[in-house]
């Protein structure tokens, strides 16, 4: 009899070389299918169980879930950008017009970054409404709410750093409005607009920063704060499922019976 | 063994809960905090599922990426001011609203009010509260909504934000029909509305707002930020 993919599937699992890495072995039982998220640094983050009906497609829309998959497929083309790309001026508009015309599919590239782009701030939008029209924010998720806070500004800054980097006049002219917002912050604003930019205009100085920002320190600070926002959703007690635990709303309804 | 004052069980359902002993002495009960529902495995179940939904967004997002180009304009040039100079979609509410305000309330005041307004909603009870705001104490409540509405109707008339005040005035309107609505009211609308609590309508008209801003600051402005239809170019 033929061996069905499944088997060889089996017998990869039980190679000492597999089991050296994932210790979980073969089967699938419940506790090897559990022993598959607990042991895997990556996957720990997440509970072993989720509640049937959190996973329908009503219960969240997949927002969250989602805006990771825009966050995953923005780090593998930027990095795929960056490969041809000069934080310099004027060598950074012809990169992106390389990119445009020279470098094999890079016209691809940068429409997916781009449009993955819009499409990441559009869900974490959406997903911090659909978040609070379910009542989610709610104690024990508090702080996870906060962390969701930080992680829309993180996305904002993201989405605006990488909007300069094309170096054309629609950036040019954005960040000049954008940044001009924050000189109007009382006493410090000009001080503030100065360390933004580099300098007093957007010019070549501006351009690095928003690089370095966009390319380096905003994308760990949201891989950071997502690791935490994952493992927060475990140890609060999984996705919220309406009375699923004693809210407030239950125990409001609760006394009520009573009465 | 009668005097055995403690019972030791263990569910046969090996795939429901593997290695689960549960000691329940004749005294006390379980305290049964949450209702057990059905699960399911993350792994394979769930990730499959995750796995799907970013697969069908990938798809959608490259089909796009073939068919439509991101926009690349001529080099940056300081000396050259395009009209109108926008921000990025995203911040065209604010930038919208800096045309009727002062940058220093348009650009930092109301954002940094927002984002605070945002971080606390959970550590309020009122927030918590899921009740809808007139099933209880209506009179005074109303009077809070009237003088409340009354104010930030008038202070959007003094700075001419006539765009804002449609919003505003539709929300308030659905609040005034939910003060007149009951959880016993014969239409599902009106007992929907009647259920909903203040954070609810605070955050509706904020998103409401936002919307529309964002809208009028993407379509509705030309240049010198004058009003434009966006069908007659």
């Amino acid at each position: 009899m033929a061996k069905t993919v499944d088997q060889y599937f089996d017998n990869l699992r039980d190679t000492r070389v597999w089991r050296s890495i994932f210790r979980s072995g073969t089967g699938s039982s419940t506790l090897k299918r559990s022993l598959a998220i607990q042991q895997n640094v990556f996957l720990h983050l997440f509970s072993t169980k989720v509640r049937r009906r959190m996973v329908s497609f009503s219960a969240t829309w997949y927002l969250g879930t989602l805006t990771l998959g825009t966050f995953l497929i923005l780090v593998v083309t930027g990095i795929l950008l960056m490969l041809y790309y000069h934080p310099s001026v004027p060598q950074a508009y012809a990169d992106t017009k390389d990119l445009q015309f020279v470098v094999s599919s890079g016209l691809f590239l940068r429409n997916l970054h781009r449009w993955s782009a819009h499409a990441m701030v559009f869900l974490v939008f959406a997903h911090m409404f659909k978040v609070f029209y379910r009542g989610a924010y709610r104690p024990p998720r508090e702080f996870n709410w906060v962390i969701g806070v930080v992680l829309l500004l993180v996305t904002l800054l993201l989405s605006y750093t990488g909007y300069l980097l094309p170096w054309d006049q629609l950036a040019y002219w954005a960040i000049t409005v954008g940044s001009n917002i924050a000189s109007a912050v009382p006493v410090f604003g000009d001080k503030i607009h100065f360390m933004l930019l580099g300098g007093n205009l957007v010019n070549a100085n501006a351009l690095l920063r928003f690089y370095v920002l966009h390319c380096m320190i905003l994308p760990l600070a949201a891989i950071f704060f997502i690791a935490i926002h994952f493992w927060r959703i475990r140890k609060d007690g999984g996705l919220y499922a309406l009375s699923s635990e004693p809210s407030t709303l239950q125990k409001a309804a609760l006394a009520k019976e009573a009465r | 063994m009668s005097t055995k004052d403690f019972v030791t069980g263990m569910d046969s359902n090996a795939r429901k809960s593997p290695r689960r002993v549960a000691f329940i002495t004749r005294r006390t009960s379980a305290q049964v905090k949450v209702a057990d529902e059905e699960t399911l495995q993350t792994f394979p179940e769930v990730l499959f599922r995750a796995a799907v939904a970013i697969e069908v967004m990938a798809i959608g997002l490259v089909t796009m990426a073939l068919l439509f180009n991101a926009p690349l304009e001529g080099i940056a040039d300081p000396s050259h001011t395009p009209n109108p100079a926008k921000a990025p979609w995203y911040f065209l509410g604010l930038q919208e609203m800096l045309h009727y305000f002062p940058p220093v309330v348009a650009g930092v005041l109301v954002p940094g009010l927002v984002v605070m307004a945002l971080i606390v909603i959970p550590y309020f009870n009122i927030n918590i509260e899921a009740e809808g705001i007139f099933l209880k104490d209506r009179q005074r409540r109303l009077q809070i909504f009237y003088i409340a509405t009354g104010a930030l109707i008038l202070f959007l008339l003094l700075f001419h934000v006539f765009v804002a005040l449609v919003p505003t005035l539709i929300v308030a309107a659905f609040m005034i029909l939910a003060a007149q609505s009951s959880p016993q009211s014969s239409s599902a609308l009106r007992r929907y509305l009647a259920s909903k609590p203040l954070s609810y309508w605070i955050m509706s008209w904020f998103l409401f707002e936002l919307a529309v801003l964002t809208a009028i600051g993407t379509f509705f402005r030309g240049p010198g930020w004058s009003w434009v239809w966006p069908w007659r170019s």
